[in-house]
């Protein structure tokens, strides 16, 4: 019951110091709805409309229904003809086309000879995405070359689960919840400590009979609901920007963001006992902030990085969010399919938590 | 009940290297303001800290209200109250908010805490302020609102670390009546100064020097105790008289207090004032008037970080 007044005490005072700090308060919302406007439209894994330029030096129906082909992936959009190869290139080192498509003169010849090239695709290789959709372009000329030389159907049909308009807005808004709320959510209980112990607070709350733990709870309690606001935004902003789908539970969503969102406080306040200034707080959030980012599976496929970099991304909260929110909201995998998943979660709070208390000590030395 | 609110025996703490507190031995009585005076870094802060709990002494056994510390330090909370000498409520909660956190922190039940917050509103007059947030108040108000955030769940013991060090002549009187009024209702008070005025207010003082308690006692005693006399100069030539002085085996010290030179000799001299204005007339100078003075808390405060440096 005294605990219970104490942590409440604390509690409320947070929010009122909250409230005052008008600054922060807008970041409160700011920050997801810019983060979701800036990523949702800005991050496009999946190129479209790439700048490219043909030179057909065939001229042939067959070599003009390849270029048909070719743009109606949507993948490139032709902005010149041109009459060789030299053309191409140098259009390419001017940075104006990032796809070339030679097509030679003998390419009706060429299309009859399964063992050779038939036409050639200049590729701007500075940027690993268009090197990736370009791999996608030479399918569709494969295509061509099959049906062109007899009608079969295409070797191999691409059939795209859970996001077959491959939007990108769809893969990263689930994942941009998560980004979002380690970003705030670290840094606001790494500095919450650390900025009473530079005010001079804590040297008077450390006097008072309130114990360490109900500090720590009292800490988290304010944030949790400002995270679940900040969720709340992201997820309707998704729904109503980008269209993002809902598979599973809503309710499911809201409970594995809660999960992660106690991770998160705990290892900011992990952070704000090892740290003496705000500075220091904000530098070593930043330093957990982008292996999150570039790790998690939020940026690149998981399976696709190094062993090492793998076992980093497991010891950090947001990779395991991803896994359960991707789950929940994209295929709609109730929570004992992911309770693997969660269960980490839920060791990361119980460890951080332990931690951050441990930590804490009610002396000055 | 024991008669002492503080017994401290062989108290040392270090910093890394640096010894800040030095086999401090300490008796503090209950229902008495007990002063520590010492210059900045001296190790009052250090010394107070440690007796709260809230530093773990490198060596030496101490004991606040029976309870054995640092051991017994979450016991002692609610017996105690501490004021920072760095104004440590929060600046955007208001005058009122600041209480109530206070109180609840301390767990105050319902109406006990209307009638404590009540209470030291009227008596640290801040009815006017409750409204206003405690970063826009001045140095004096802040003080009292620290003074009345501290004493709000009437603890036995309060520890002011230099509380008034912020405050105008004005205000710190008042301060100083709040102080007797909360040791006529029986609360032991610890406070650190460096004011002179402030340390003859005091019950008791102990004088610390670099991490060393160099003397002990009330401010009278103190005077009386004192290992030297004390000899007003006046002068025509009060720097030059000075000078001279200083150099003299005898004289301890020479300050100048407008055109008075207050001159500390040694407490062997029968007849100080005489052997000082030998001086003066055999180097061809001249003194208006040589009289011997009342040692104030100043002197014994000099004397006494005087003598440790002889012996280092």
């Amino acid at each position: 019951m005294k605990s219970l007044q104490r942590i409440l005490a604390i509690v409320s005072k947070e929010v009122r110091q909250l409230r005052r700090d008008r600054l922060t308060f807008g970041m409160i919302i700011g920050i997801p709805v810019i983060q979701l406007l800036m990523f949702g439209y800005a991050i496009n894994m999946d190129v479209r409309n790439l700048d490219a330029a043909v030179a057909d030096l065939a001229g042939s129906s067959a070599s003009r229904q390849l270029v048909m082909d070719m743009s109606q992936s949507q993948i490139i959009n032709l902005t010149a003809q041109v009459s060789g190869a030299d053309q191409l290139e140098h259009l390419m080192r001017q940075g104006k086309i990032s796809v070339g498509i030679y097509i030679p003169p003998d390419f009706d010849r060429r299309v009859q000879q399964p063992g050779r090239p038939a036409a050639q695709l200049l590729v701007d290789g500075s940027d690993t995405v268009v090197q990736g959709a370009a791999a996608q372009l030479a399918q569709v000329a494969q295509r061509a070359r099959t049906s062109a030389y007899n009608d079969h159907p295409p070797m191999m049909e691409i059939r795209t689960y859970y996001n077959p308009e491959r939007r990108s807005p769809v893969n990263t808004v689930p994942g941009l919840v998560g980004v979002i709320l380690t970003m705030t959510m670290i840094l606001f209980t790494a500095v919450a400590i650390v900025r009473e112990r530079e005010r001079g607070n804590l040297e008077l709350l450390i006097t008072t009979p309130v114990r360490t733990s109900e500090l720590m709870l009292a800490k988290i309690v304010p944030y949790v609901f400002i995270g679940l606001i900040q969720v709340s935004l992201v997820l309707v902003l998704g729904h109503f920007l980008f269209h993002v789908p809902m598979a599973g539970s809503l309710l499911n969503t809201y409970l594995i963001t809660l999960v992660f969102i106690v991770a998160n406080l705990a290892l900011g306040l992990v952070i704000s006992t090892l740290v003496h200034t705000q500075f220091q707080a904000m530098q070593l959030s930043f330093f957990v902030l982008l292996p999150s980012i570039l790790l998690s599976g939020f940026m690149f496929p998981f399976a696709g990085m190094p062993r090492p970099a793998q076992m980093i991304a497991e010891a950090l909260p947001l990779t395991h969010f991803i896994r359960l929110i991707r789950g929940v909201m994209l295929r709609g995998a109730s929570l004992q399919e992911l309770s693997a998943e969660l269960m980490v979660l839920a060791g990361f709070i119980v460890v951080l938590m332990s931690l951050a208390i441990m930590r804490f000590s009610k002396r000055l030395d | 009940m024991t008669e002492l609110a503080i017994e401290a025996h062989g108290l040392c703490k270090d910093f890394g290297k640096v010894r800040a507190v030095r086999d401090l031995d300490l008796e503090v009585p209950r229902s008495r303001i007990y002063g520590f005076l010492g210059p900045n870094g001296s190790g009052k802060t250090t010394a107070i800290r440690m007796l709260c709990g809230l530093l773990t002494p490198t060596a030496g056994d101490i004991d606040v209200l029976g309870c054995s510390i640092p051991d017994e330090a979450e016991a002692l909370r609610l017996k105690v109250g501490y004021m920072t000498q760095k104004f440590s409520l929060f600046d955007d909660l208001t005058v009122m908010e600041n209480l109530q956190f206070m109180a609840d922190i301390y767990t105050l039940g319902k109406t006990f805490k209307k009638q404590r917050i009540g209470l030291a509103i009227e008596r640290y007059e801040l009815g006017r302020l409750v409204g206003q947030r405690a970063g826009t108040l001045s140095g004096g108000q802040k003080q009292r609102l620290a003074l009345a955030a501290s004493t709000l769940h009437d603890p036995e013991l309060l520890f002011l670390d230099e509380p008034t060090s912020a405050v105008d002549p004005e205000n710190r009187r008042a301060f100083w009546e709040s102080l007797f009024d909360l040791v006529a209702e029986g609360t032991t008070i610890l406070v650190s100064t460096h004011y002179m005025d402030e340390a003859e207010r005091c019950h008791a003082l102990a004088i610390l020097d670099k991490g060393v308690l160099v003397a002990q006692g009330s401010p009278e005693e103190l005077r009386t105790a004192i290992d030297a006399r004390i000899v007003l100069v006046e002068s025509g030539q009060p720097r030059r008289v000075g000078k001279l002085l200083e150099q003299q085996p005898f004289v301890h010290s020479s300050a100048q207090v407008g055109n008075v030179l207050r001159v500390m000799v040694s407490s062997e001299l029968s007849a100080p004032e005489k052997a000082v204005a030998e001086v003066i007339r055999n180097h061809g100078l001249s003194a208006l008037r040589c009289t011997t003075s009342k040692p104030s808390l100043e002197d014994v405060f000099v004397a006494a970080t005087r003598a440790r440096k002889d012996a280092a």
